[in-house]
């Protein structure tokens, strides 16, 4: 049977209880939530005086009621140390969600720590120690002194190379501009760590660097942008499971004909119609049935390439529209380059051509559009769709509408690119292809990714250079001595994890090993004893995370954290709006934010270069001495952030839930003054203002070894994220509900290849190719392409990475897509997947 | 009250439009063999449920979803016989089942989807598993889709007397 809470009944919100402002701990969207908390002992009344919705509680409510909340939604917490009820549902006046709340964001009241539900009590508490052959609570500072101790001594023995860091450079939950702050003064600021790599991926790097030589920030348009757009090009996402809400409030009322009224008010001037969509992505999504279920198939062309080939798609649009004279000639000749040569100046590392006079200026369009020249048949061989839906999708996005007015078309992006083959060519290719048309800086564009997490990020300068260093490898390698861990669990989502986990297990053990053969109370003993492991070519690992992680089992060190809501915490979604989550409940036990963890690193730095008589370098850890995550925010964000000025806690939580959009540039009558949308003014972001276009030919699968494995394995190994998985599953494998629909990762597959595999739905398999083994369970899925499977990815019951090769790209970005591997039965599906549900997930409408 | 009332009807439309569109294509699901998971949470004390006559077992046509009520006239849902053995199903067959049809999402009518035997929702695209106790197959639902405890008496007549889950737009199942 499925899985039921029994629960039939739920307190009701008093019509005094206390009112908080809150985002969404997850993704990008950050949807606006409203907290709501209020004495245990106590609860408000059905009569409408006397809750906090003002309605007769007593009648069944309609549809979309705001008077309403699930079960996932409600909570015993403790606040200022006592026993609260907590309801924490979606805010019907947040402009991002409108009141929607997705089956991630809908279940955080659930997902939070409670001592009294008994929900998330494995959450860290206090700070932990390998002690005695495992894992003991200690104290913070004595915790705090050892990790000092080791990191003084492997600086005194390897210099800050020697230190190797893993850290959110994100906002949300494990990230937020305090932590980003904290964590980055510390290692950019006070030291000068250059081995760091970020949360999902093995180096310190963009996602997105090409879009940014070009001169354009990936985050320029609003969420407005997708309900005016005549067109929507959606690469490579999901965003009905992965950017819900975005989806559900912005683009479904587009594709539905029901922001034709805002579309006449705000653009007077022009025609217009239902939105139309235009979906890049090898495997049918249940984006694209929801788009064909609103706007009707004619009005969505679902373009299923094959994996990878995405660039020469690109290249085929921008050739036929430039073919048709539907570029935006004067666009281009004001805010680009231009149509002939490009500025003197070199371009970045890997934008430049190898010789020849690309490597010294920049091109104009016209050298771009030479360089990249591919036909719809040409495209259409490679990549594996008609040459009439290339030509089709190049009408959508730029013929021009009745009158002679120009197309608006919006381009989302994510993963599928951008952890897809040839990284900064593809999205570079896609960023031509909206400056042609003309399509940033104006209302219904923009060319924007669509985001993972929120954003949060400001830190000194990354002190490493391009390429940075692939941390990972050289963790494999057997570098660094130490190692700080902030919110990541590599295990779970590196690639190459295989080998990763192989190697850092290893590692660690040697120093766990050398740990047991001395007491805990002889410091100098200990350090002696951890400093001679390292030598032999072990790892001192520290871990600071929430909840325990598959990588600190491994680790020596660590340090329990607070999350958003348990302190107050601010991010930005994906248009750039800003807004902060306030302290609603209290942190579990000892543990604290991780931007105060970074500055009593920094105490304990300073304090032990300073007894071991190194004042230079003891110097280098002043500034620290916050005692809030508000003096982190002031002392960063405030600071240091583009019109951080005018921002401060008292104005965000003035603002609520719509906050305002980066960057802020004034403040007036109570409000921070925001930016809707970047570009307007068609200056970007380079020396001149001028964007670049850049060369983006096509040079088949780019990252090392894919060629070869999609040679010598049968199954492509294509993978992502499912609605009601939250990144790694940090909460959701403590989460029964998830846990019930997902007991093991799901490999999606073809029903004609398990026959030829003699498998069925629900046996447990293993997928394996020259990188590793991993295993998932089988769901049929009969729209699946023959030979392509799609497999649930970061889940810790079948790490996909353990199967993705070292293969990146020249700026160390990952290739996870691209991946080949055969499939063997490893059982006949086991008792714990006999209640879960095979069917199809695409809705069926009347 | 007009908004409820509408919900109750626009739910019946929905109902009956998805059932005739539906009702003649075959079935095609398997049966895995019967999950034996048993109710993981258990929350505090349930509130007490009327035992209320929902029909006869002589009622029921395999497949073909019987519109009711539960706990009260507010409460849309349906009983159907699936024509095979489930976990959960009462009757001499153990294939009599019965569930809300209001989304525990936001509250929008789910239509019988019968080739599939699933609960569908023109909502947000949520789709329920009529054959494995209402598991959300997909969707934005933070809930399984809330079953009856329904008993059979020797007469036939088919009781239910409580729901294993909050139903949508009330937070008491039973209102008062």
């Amino acid at each position: 049977m499925a899985y039921k809470r029994n629960v039939d009944r739920l307190p009701i919100v008093p019509a005094d209880a206390e009112e908080h402002v809150a985002v969404c701990h997850f993704c990008i969207v950050g949807c606006g939530y409203k907290v709501y908390t209020w004495d245990v002992n106590r609860e408000g009344g059905t009569a409408p005086d006397r809750n906090a919705f003002g309605v007769d509680l007593a009648q069944q409510q309609g549809a979309l009621t705001p008077a309403w909340y699930a079960p996932s939604m409600y909570n015993i917490v403790k606040r200022n140390g006592r026993d609260v009820h907590m309801v924490f549902k979606p805010d019907p006046d947040c402009v991002v969600n409108r009141g929607l709340a997705s089956v991630r964001g809908g279940r955080i009241a659930e997902l939070s720590y409670s001592a009294v539900t008994g929900t998330q009590l494995n959450r860290l508490t206090d700070p932990l120690v390998w002690r005695y052959g495992q894992m003991q609570p200690t104290s913070w500072d004595d915790a705090l002194d050892l990790v000092a101790r080791v990191t003084a001594r492997v600086i005194k023995e390897y210099g800050e190379d020697g230190v190797f860091v893993s850290a959110f450079d994100h906002g949300g939950a494990g990230g937020g501009y305090e932590n980003t702050w904290g964590t980055g003064k510390l290692y950019f600021g006070a030291m000068k760590v250059r081995n760091i790599r970020i949360h999902n991926r093995p180096a310190y790097n963009s996602e997105v660097h090409s879009s940014r030589d070009m001169g354009v920030g990936e985050l320029n348009n609003a969420y407005e942008d997708a309900e005016l757009a005549d067109t929507i090009v959606a690469v490579g996402t999901n965003p009905l499971e992965t950017q819900t809400n975005y989806f559900l409030a912005h683009w479904v009322p587009n594709l539905r004909g029901e922001s034709l009224d805002k579309k006449k008010r705000l653009l007077p001037d022009e025609p217009h119609e239902p939105g139309r969509i235009v979906i890049v992505d090898p495997r049918r999504t249940v984006t694209v049935n929801a788009c064909e279920v609103e706007a009707g198939k004619d009005r969505v062309l679902h373009l299923a390439i094959n994996s990878g080939t995405d660039l020469v798609l690109f290249n085929a649009l921008l050739t036929y529209i430039a073919d048709r004279g539907w570029i935006d000639r004067e666009f281009i000749e004001k805010h680009t380059v231009g149509f002939e040569e490009g500025p003197a100046e070199a371009p970045l590392f890997p934008a430049r051509a190898d010789s020849g006079v690309l490597a010294e200026r920049w091109p104009g369009f016209n050298e771009v559009l030479a360089e990249i020249r591919t036909t719809p048949e040409q495209a259409a061989e490679i990549c594996g769709v008609p040459a009439a839906d290339i030509v089709e999708a190049a009408r959508w996005i730029a013929e021009p509408k009745a009158g002679g007015k120009r197309r608006r078309t919006m381009i989302g992006y994510e993963k599928g690119v951008i952890w897809g083959n040839d990284n900064y060519r593809t999205i570079a290719a896609l960023v031509n292809l909206a400056l042609a048309t003309g399509n940033i800086g104006r209302e219904g564009g923009g060319c924007v990714r669509l985001g993972g997490h929120q954003e949060g990020y400001v830190r000194p300068d990354y002190p490493g250079g391009r390429p940075a260093p692939y941390v990972d490898k050289l963790l494999i390698e057997g570098k660094g001595g130490v190692h700080h861990i902030w919110g990541c669990d590599h295990f779970k989502t590196t690639l190459n994890a295989t080998e990763f986990k192989r190697a850092y297990k290893k590692r660690t053990d040697m120093v766990k090993d050398a740990m047991n053969s001395v007491g805990w109370g002889d410091r100098r003993a200990l350090v002696d004893a951890i400093m001679w492991a390292v030598r032999q070519g072990g790892l001192f690992a520290v871990d600071v995370d929430i909840k325990p992680t598959k990588i600190g089992q491994h680790c020596h060190v660590i340090l329990p954290a607070a999350t958003q809501g348990e302190m107050n915490l601010t991010s930005m979604n994906g248009e750039r709006r800003m807004r902060i989550t306030q302290r609603y409940m209290d942190p579990p036990g000892q543990a604290m934010p991780d931007c105060l963890i970074a500055a009593r690193i920094a105490n304990h730095m300073e304090r032990v270069f300073r007894e071991d008589g190194d004042m230079g370098r003891a110097k280098q850890f002043r500034g620290f001495d916050w005692k809030t995550e508000e003096d982190a925010f002031m002392d960063g964000y405030h600071r240091h952030a583009a019109g951080g000025e005018h921002v401060t806690y008292a104005r965000l939580i003035a603002m609520g839930t719509n906050g305002f959009q980066e960057p802020a540039v004034g403040y007036e009558n109570g409000r921070i003054l925001g930016t809707p949308r970047l570009y307007t003014d068609g200056r970007f972001s380079t020396p001149d203002g001028r964007a670049r276009f850049m060369v983006t030919k096509w040079r088949g699968l780019q990252a090392p070894g894919k060629e070869e494995q999609k040679k010598r394995y049968e199954f492509l190994i294509n993978n992502g994220r499912a609605n009601q998985v939250w990144q790694s599953a940090y909460y959701d494998e403590d989460s029964e509900f998830v846990q019930d629909r997902w007991p093991y990762p799901f490999i999606e597959m073809n029903p004609e290849d398990m026959a030829e595999l003699g498998v069925e739905e629900g046996d447990l398999v293993e997928v394996w190719n020259d990188a590793g083994w991993t295993q998932a369970m089988v769901y049929p899925d009969e729209k699946a392409k023959r030979r392509e499977t799609f497999m649930l990815f970061a889940y810790p019951s079948g790490v996909q990475g353990n199967v993705v090769n070292a293969g990146v790209n020249e700026l160390v970005i990952p290739n996870y897509k691209q991946t080949w591997a055969n499939i063997r039965k490893l059982a006949s599906a086991p008792r714990a997947v006999a209640h879960v549900s095979f069917k199809s997930r695409e809705y069926k409408p009347v | 009250m007009k908004g409820c009332r509408l919900m109750v009807d626009l739910g019946r439309r929905q109902f009956l439009r998805g059932s005739a569109a539906t009702a003649a294509g075959a079935a095609v699901a398997t049966v895995t063999g019967a999950g034996a998971r048993p109710a993981a949470a258990q929350g505090g004390a349930r509130v007490a449920y009327p035992s209320t006559r929902l029909a006869n077992i002589k009622d029921l046509t395999v497949n073909e979803p019987l519109e009711v009520t539960y706990p009260d006239a507010e409460a849309p849902g349906v009983l159907l016989k699936l024509g095979r053995p489930v976990e959960g199903g009462v009757g001499p067959d153990r294939d009599i089942v019965g569930f809300t049809t209001i989304c525990p999402h936001k509250g929008f009518p789910l239509h019988y989807t019968a080739a599939e035997r699933t609960f569908d929702c023109p909502g947000h695209y949520s789709r329920f598993d009529a054959e494995k106790g209402g598991q959300q197959i997909w969707g934005q639902a933070t809930q399984n889709l809330p079953q009856y405890d329904l008993r059979v008496d020797e007469k036939g007549d088919i009781y239910a007397e409580g729901v294993d889950e909050l139903l949508y737009g009330r937070l008491s199942n039973v209102l008062g």
